[in-house]
């Protein structure tokens, strides 16, 4: 049924490469190279400093995802509490040391770059509570005593997040965990006391809410409520989209991000932006695109013997896919703006950053499906 | 801790598997859902939002086009636009609008009511809307905005076109233009469609009356603009229209003629051709200045217009309403014959009085004027001589004649500032002052006093139509080509002397309308108003011209603005020696020449005296004027009717 640990230790670097899923990388490429593209665009057809950064990370990054496939799974069983409480100091850091922008207190300047360990804490999570999940039997996981620590584990993070204040990678974060739990076999019993206890204490929530946010979830009720305001995001993005028709207006030629009227055009709403130049059949494009990328990491997920690379293929896709939801969602107007990136695509060093270890962590169990965590 | 290949891990990683299924079908169906937001957004409504899109992109800043100009019969300019320098801020390329301000308060006297001003329109409209600092700068001035223009963020200046008026002696003919009001925007629907800011419309006269075609049509200048509403290049450019171009029955030079003679007095001249009803001129007096309205009258000119007892404003020609005085005669004569009340061969004695139910009704001449006919009652004007005949023909009927020849309606279409006058009847009288008519009101209107109220251009088209022989005139002032009908019909009858048609067929032929019974009663009164300047005796003789191709036949008037009393009377207490309000108007109306008519002319002088004294001189040298300038209007028709 397993191969023995010997075999799996032999690995060529060959086998390894071979082993490799190419479909994921490729795919990974190609919105990359589609980002560099929509970039391009947003600068105005410029070589100007948002490109050049941005492909300056993409090629970082993307070296980095290769290196990080080759870590043995091992590693990133071991790890993962590290990383994750590695994580947690980091977001107390951005507490105490963090940099403001825009009202909210998300960075660390490391010089070479500005961190937002709240991108990172999202797959950290994810990591950690895989790690978590695959030590206790299927019979444990509904005990009360343990679920106390991933509960922990996931609201700590979630509330630094909230206080910065960043609803949109809170949301995403909490998104993550909850996922493992989901897939650990976490009772649904527990889910529904969850939404009871969530749902009976948001009006204390929401008193707490900055006042640009409550704006914002009332805006996305009615986005008309006050169109030069609030709601000029909504309404310029849907504009944007629906007025790129079937094919677009063309590279370059996107009217309402070109003058400005797209907000946040380099991060939140790329999609938009790219959708306006190239219409319906561009955005399904990057749809089908990001549904492989999910369907190669739950394949992933399938193929990998231990529990720990199971939950991780599994949630890390589900999270993947809830970056890409939450984002074309805001975008489309489907959902309120709360801020979250969509990946690879969004300008962004930690985000960029998040996604590919993310990735890379998927790939090694790619490579070492076979091998035993411990 | 875990065993692999152990039970339990397997049951684990099957419950995994489960769950995962949940929620890829859960993330299928999410994506399935952006999937169709998306054919919503882009296939469905893609239209609406291009739409959306494009009202985002462009903006419109509209063009004021260039009004029309309005020409003299020779094609002389009476109102044209001249280049003019203007000043335009656009608040949002103004880093600092206070400093701004302070500094073309330096450079430009601007008061600090009119920057007060400025700044409140400018929060009233959006930053990018450019507002309008100074429409007309002089040179220097614009050249001093132009040495400084790096230190004027937002700040444009800007060559444009204004109306001009060359001349003042049409000021109000042509009327003028300027900033249109609230009143004018509710008033005339198509300036509301151009919603050009600061663009001028007609006030009075013809710019008035012509408004709408002379306008033009709106242009645009279509920008793509980003999301600050910051120009970023020009899309489309529709320079719009030029408003049509007129050109008038004036001649200008008759025009300005005679506003030089007219002077400074109170007064109003009209010629009018009397075959095709062309207006030549028609000059009011005092003149303004139409060119300070163009940018915004100052107050100080304005109070003195307003508050000068000559009213310069006032178009006298058409809005001034004068009793016709002894003018009204020659249609009293006209309309007793016409209806067979008197026999032109009646002789009467006026002994300067005469007396009705107790009532004394004088005679302008306090001795009287003797044994008269009605040629020499004409041509002296006795007044005596006429209460009779219009006691005989009663009001009503003299009030259709008068009524016929013009008097009482409005000559033109579109003038704001024309009165019709009054010409009385029984009828008008209950209707309007609610009482019934006395016989000696009869008595007054018989010499054009009492109620009757008519304009110098009423009095010329009466004179035209008494002159042409009894034709109806349109009168008119714009110049459209040919209509020579009446011209026509005289040459044709000079050609044809022995035409077996009866008169009402012939003329039905010409299409023209005659407005006599008998045109016999028409000569008659020709030859009286011949007399009453030709001959020894007549009120206008001192006047007269001895030249046969300036001769000419006309008829006095003075109308009574105050009854005189019988201490005065009794002093003969002369025009002059009365105050300026009290003293009559003086009016004279003419045809010329005599042989061969071809102008009417009617002139009034606000309490000038007498018409002999003081109307009648200043027709002789206009009638002089227009009658030398003869053959140049006769050349310029034909070319206009080769064009035609």
């Amino acid at each position: 049924m397993f191969q023995p640990r010997s075999i799996q230790s032999n690995l060529s670097f060959k086998d390894k490469i071979v082993s490799m899923d190419f479909v994921l990388i490729f795919s990974i490429l190609a919105i990359g190279i589609i980002s560099m593209f929509a970039m391009y665009s947003t600068d105005g057809g410029e070589f100007k400093y948002h490109t050049r950064s941005h492909i300056i990370r993409f090629i970082i990054f993307f070296i980095l995802f290769l290196i990080l496939s080759f870590f043995q799974i091992r590693f990133w069983h071991k790890t993962s509490t590290l990383i994750y409480l590695s994580c947690f100091i980091l977001l107390l850091g951005v507490k105490y040391f963090g940099l403001t922008s825009q009202g909210s207190q998300r960075w660390l300047n490391f010089y070479f770059m500005n961190l937002q360990p709240s991108e990172l804490m999202k797959i950290a999570l994810i990591l950690f509570l895989s790690k978590y999940y695959h030590r206790i039997s299927t019979q444990d996981v509904n005990k009360i005593k343990f679920l106390f620590l991933p509960i922990l584990a996931l609201v700590a993070p979630v509330l630094l997040v909230v206080a910065q204040p960043d609803l949109g990678t809170s949301i995403l974060i909490a998104l993550g965990g909850i996922v493992v739990a989901w897939l650990a076999g976490v009772s649904v019993k527990f889910f529904s006391y969850a939404s009871i206890l969530f749902i009976s204490l948001m009006p204390i929530a929401i008193s707490f809410l900055k006042p640009y946010q409550k704006a914002r979830i009332l805006t996305f009720l009615n986005p008309d409520r006050d169109p030069l305001g609030a709601g000029y995001q909504i309404i310029q993005s849907k504009i944007a989209i629906g007025s790129g028709g079937l094919f677009g207006k063309g590279f370059l030629n996107g009217s309402q991000s070109y003058l400005d009227y797209l907000p946040e055009k380099h991060t939140d709403f790329i999609f938009t932006l790219f959708s306006e130049e190239f219409g319906f059949f561009g955005s399904l494009l990057i749809l089908m695109l990001y549904s492989l990328i999910i369907h190669r990491i739950v394949k992933i997920g399938h193929e990998t013997r231990s529990t720990f690379g199971k939950l991780y293929c599994f949630s890390f896709a589900t999270a993947f896919f809830f970056y890409v939801a939450v984002n074309m969602g805001m975008v489309l107007g489907l959902l309120p703006i709360v801020g979250a990136p969509l990946p690879i695509l969004s300008y962004g060093g930690s985000s960029m950053m998040a996604i590919m270890i993310g990735l890379g962590i998927a790939m090694s169990c790619k490579i070492y499906k076979d091998t035993p965590v411990n | 801790m875990i065993n692999f290949g152990s039970g339990s891990t397997v049951i684990k990683s099957k419950l995994i598997s489960k769950r995962m299924f949940l929620l890829t079908s859960a993330k299928a169906i999410v994506f399935l859902g952006i999937f169709g937001r998306l054919v919503s957004l882009q296939i469905n409504e893609a239209t609406k939002y291009k739409t959306l899109s494009d009202k985002n992109r462009f903006r419109e800043w509209k063009l004021a086009p260039e009004r029309g100009v309005i020409r003299d019969f020779f094609n002389k300019e009476i109102a044209s636009n001249k280049k003019v320098y203007q000043l335009h801020i656009t608040p949002e390329n103004s880093p600092n609008l206070e400093r701004l301000f302070i500094r073309l308060k330096s450079l430009l006297n601007l008061s600090d009511k009119r920057i007060f001003y400025l700044k409140r329109k400018m929060a009233k409209q959006k930053p990018w809307e450019p507002i309008v600092v100074s429409d007309n700068l002089t040179w220097s001035e614009f050249s001093r905005i132009n040495l400084f223009l790096h230190e004027l963020q937002g700040v444009e200046p800007i060559v444009s076109v204004a109306r001009i008026y060359p001349d003042q002696s049409t000021a109000h003919l042509v009327g003028y233009v300027s900033e249109a009001s609230a009143k004018d925007l509710q008033r005339k629907s198509y300036i509301r469609d151009m919603s050009v800011a600061g663009i001028s419309v007609g006030k009075t006269g013809l710019e008035q009356k012509l408004d709408k075609e002379i306008i033009g049509k709106v242009g645009f200048q279509r920008y793509e603009v980003n999301a600050y509403g910051k120009r970023v290049r020009q899309i489309q450019v529709d320079t719009g229209q030029a408003g049509k171009n007129y050109k008038t029955t004036i001649d200008l030079e008759v025009q300005r003629f005679a506003a030089e003679i007219l002077g400074d007095k109170a007064a109003s001249a009209c010629v009018m051709d009397i075959y095709n009803g062309d207006v030549i001129s028609m000059v009011s007096s005092p003149s303004f200045n139409p060119n300070a309205f163009v940018h915004g009258i100052e107050k100080k000119y304005w109070q003195e217009l307003i508050n000068n007892e000559k009213k310069p404003l006032n178009n006298k020609s058409i809005s001034g309403l004068y009793p016709p005085g002894s003018t009204i005669k020659t249609i009293v004569a006209l309309s007793a014959l016409e209806n067979d009340v008197w026999n032109p061969k009646k002789y009467l004695i006026c002994t300067g009085k005469t007396e009705l139910y107790g009532e004394k009704f004088h005679c302008w001449k306090k001795k009287g004027h003797g044994t008269l006919n009605m040629r020499t009652a004409i041509q002296r004007s006795c007044d005596v001589y006429f209460y009779e005949v219009a006691r005989l023909l009663g009001v009503d009927r003299l009030s259709e004649t008068a009524k016929k020849f013009g008097l009482g309606s409005k000559l033109f279409e579109g003038f704001i500032e024309e009165r019709s006058g009054v010409v009385p009847n029984t009828k008008w009288k209950r209707k309007f002052i609610g009482k019934n008519w006395y016989l000696g009101e009869t008595l007054h209107s018989g010499i054009g006093q009492g109620y009757f109220q008519s304009t110098p251009m009423q009095l010329c088209l009466m004179t035209a139509q008494i002159a042409n022989g009894g034709f109806k005139l349109k009168p008119r002032i714009i110049s459209d080509g040919n209509n020579n009908k009446l011209k026509e019909y005289i040459d044709y009858k000079n050609a044809n002397p022995n035409d077996p048609l009866p008169l009402d067929l012939l003329v039905a032929n010409f299409d023209l309308k005659p407005l006599f019974r008998n045109q016999e009663n028409i000569n008659f009164v020709k030859d009286a108003m011949y007399a009453s300047t030709n001959e020894v005796g007549g009120t206008s003789y001192a006047s007269r011209f001895t030249n046969q191709k300036f001769m000419f036949a006309g008829k006095t008037g003075s109308s009574q603005i105050k009854k005189f009393t019988e201490l005065q009377r009794e002093l003969e207490v002369k025009q002059e020696q009365l105050d300026y309000k009290d003293r009559d108007h003086a009016l004279f109306v003419a045809f010329a020449p005599y042989k061969d008519p071809k102008y009417a002319i009617s002139v009034v002088v606000e309490h000038g005296g007498s018409g002999s004294k003081a109307a009648a001189p200043i027709a002789k040298k206009i009638i002089k004027k227009v009658l030398e300038r003869d053959s140049l209007r006769e050349t310029m028709k034909n070319k206009i009717g080769e064009n035609v």
